[in-house]
């Protein structure tokens, strides 16, 4: 029984999921309001449970002396951002948890992330060279891709018609060769999921 | 070791140092022309010319009449904000001046301090009213189920907006139950909410969605366009410039085409560069080494 409840669940749900997308009415609608309710719900008991993993995790590196200062930002930030957050009025104007968003927050990423122009310099540096046939193409596609941004008049208006093209008709047809994989595979799965077939999601074959 | 393998071997560091020094020039300039030049338009002008995929976006805005709603998914964090905030400000600025009513939500964590960002200032230089030109519903987890769920009526996923008043009590919200009585949406992002926004959003209720995306996300996103699944994109920093240009609102996207532009231009010749010092080396071992890298 321990196997085929949880068969039989997802087997039904799924059945009905698939069946209520192609009959329109208010029935089916409410079938489907209701178990977007409950990923809700179960989504948000899973939320507790993340919290107390990472609050007791940090909380044990306390103990550790090179790790320390760290977990203490990190529960100091959790229980700041939260306190600053409880009372609604102060999510709007100049609240102490708009000035950590806008003042700690947002400076820390936009850092974070810019530092990424320096690495993508160095990687063009090393990776953009014309080895093989495959390579110089790879090389010539991401020179004119970047060379777009070069504001040289009419070269720059006949290199955007070349990369309009690049983006639209080979890039096109790669993604879209990818997506239809990945499309059939999703579907396989799912349907193989629903059939009871695949039961690696119970925790055991 | 000849002068071709010693640029094929350069310390990673003289490219950081030549970046950090490329990006400086149009800081510098700016500093210098405001403090000691004393100009008043201290940006380098970069010239625009918008491409035809954003300038699809901003002649949907523009073909929308006063009182018409539009929805703004602001689903990007402060990491991506540099690229996606100057279009943002342009659409935001862009419907306001044409009394368009906008309907916001975020599908991202850190979203509501960005929308919170834009809101407090673009609505007060317009004179908007929240809740009566416009509104935050705010942020909810689980992209798919969301904007499924908004599609049956935005009252199921957003019973009460962001600052805690039920929607029914919001003037703007009148009439509006779903994406049905929406003109469109224009979802703005840095991650793959925008695959939901196709899959879930276009594809199950058929609005007409436009994107607006980082740079490095354009090339996945273009084969959408022609398949009508999107009404446009706008990609990156030169898109938002693009359609800072359009709207006539000069803001950060142009201010950031400087930099841009010289920094894709170091990146340009270090490839060159190193290209010659490539051949430079395969020349006097007179072989070919194999494979792509």
């Amino acid at each position: 029984m321990k196997r085929e409840i949880p068969i039989l669940i997802v087997g039904i749900t799924g059945f009905a999921m698939l069946i209520q997308y192609f009959i329109p009415t208010d029935w089916s609608e409410t079938i489907f309001t209701k178990s977007q309710d409950w990923i809700i719900i179960i989504g948000i008991l899973s939320m507790p449970l993340g919290i107390w993993s990472l609050v007791k995790a940090n909380v044990n590196k306390l103990k550790d002396p090179n790790e320390w200062f760290y977990s203490a930002v990190l529960l100091l930030g959790f229980l700041i951002m939260i306190v600053t957050c409880l009372n609604g009025e102060n999510l709007s104007g100049n609240s102490i948890f708009n000035n950590i968003f806008n003042y700690v927050l947002v400076p820390i990423q936009s850092t974070i992330f810019s530092l990424l122009a320096f690495f993508i310099a160095s990687a063009a540096y090393r990776a953009f060279r014309a080895r093989s046939i495959l390579a110089t193409i790879l090389l010539i596609t991401a020179f004119l891709v970047m060379f777009r941004f070069m504001p040289l008049g009419p070269v720059s208006t006949i290199n955007a018609k070349i990369v309009s093209w690049i983006l639209q008709v080979p890039n096109m047809a790669a993604n879209r060769a990818i997506m239809m994989g990945i499309g059939l595979g999703a579907t396989a799965t799912a349907m193989k999921i629903i059939l009871g077939v695949e039961r690696t999601y119970m925790g055991h074959d | 070791m000849n002068i071709f393998e010693k640029i094929m071997k350069v310390d990673r560091r003289w490219v950081y140092l030549a970046i950090g020094l490329a990006v400086s020039i149009p800081a510098v300039y700016e500093l210098v022309a405001t403090y000691i030049l004393k100009k008043e338009n201290t940006t380098i002008n970069i010239p625009i010319t918008p491409s035809p995929e954003v300038k699809k976006v901003y002649d949907f805005v523009e073909s929308m009449k006063p009182g018409e709603h539009l929805f703004i998914c602001v689903d990007y964090d402060p990491s991506s904000m540099a690229e996606l905030n100057p279009m943002t400000t342009a659409i935001v600025n862009q419907a306001f001046a044409k009394d368009i009513k906008i309907i916001f939500v975020t599908l991202s964590q850190f979203g509501p301090g960005l929308v919170e960002q834009i809101t407090s200032s673009l609505a007060a230089a317009h004179n908007k009213v929240r809740g009566e030109d416009y509104a935050f519903l705010g942020y909810r987890p689980y992209p798919a189920i969301t904007i499924l769920a908004m599609g049956v009526d935005f009252r199921v996923p957003f019973p009460e907006d962001y600052y805690g008043t039920p929607l029914d009590s919001l003037p703007i919200m009148d009439g509006i139950k779903n994406f049905n009585n929406l003109k469109g949406v224009i979802e703005l992002t840095s991650g793959n909410t925008a695959d939901f926004w196709i899959t879930y959003g276009n594809g199950r209720y058929g609005f007409p969605l436009a994107l607006g995306i980082t740079g490095v996300m354009s090339a996945n996103y273009y084969q959408y366009l022609s398949s009508d699944q999107l009404l446009g994109i706008i990609p990156g920093v030169k898109g938002a410039a693009e359609y800072e240009e359009l709207v006539g609102f000069p803001g950060d996207g142009k201010a950031q085409m400087a930099y841009q532009v010289i920094a894709h231009a170091v990146i340009l010749v270090f490839i060159i560069i190193s290209n010659i010092a490539f051949f430079g080396t395969r020349k006097r071992k007179g072989g070919m080494e194999g494979g792509a890298q």
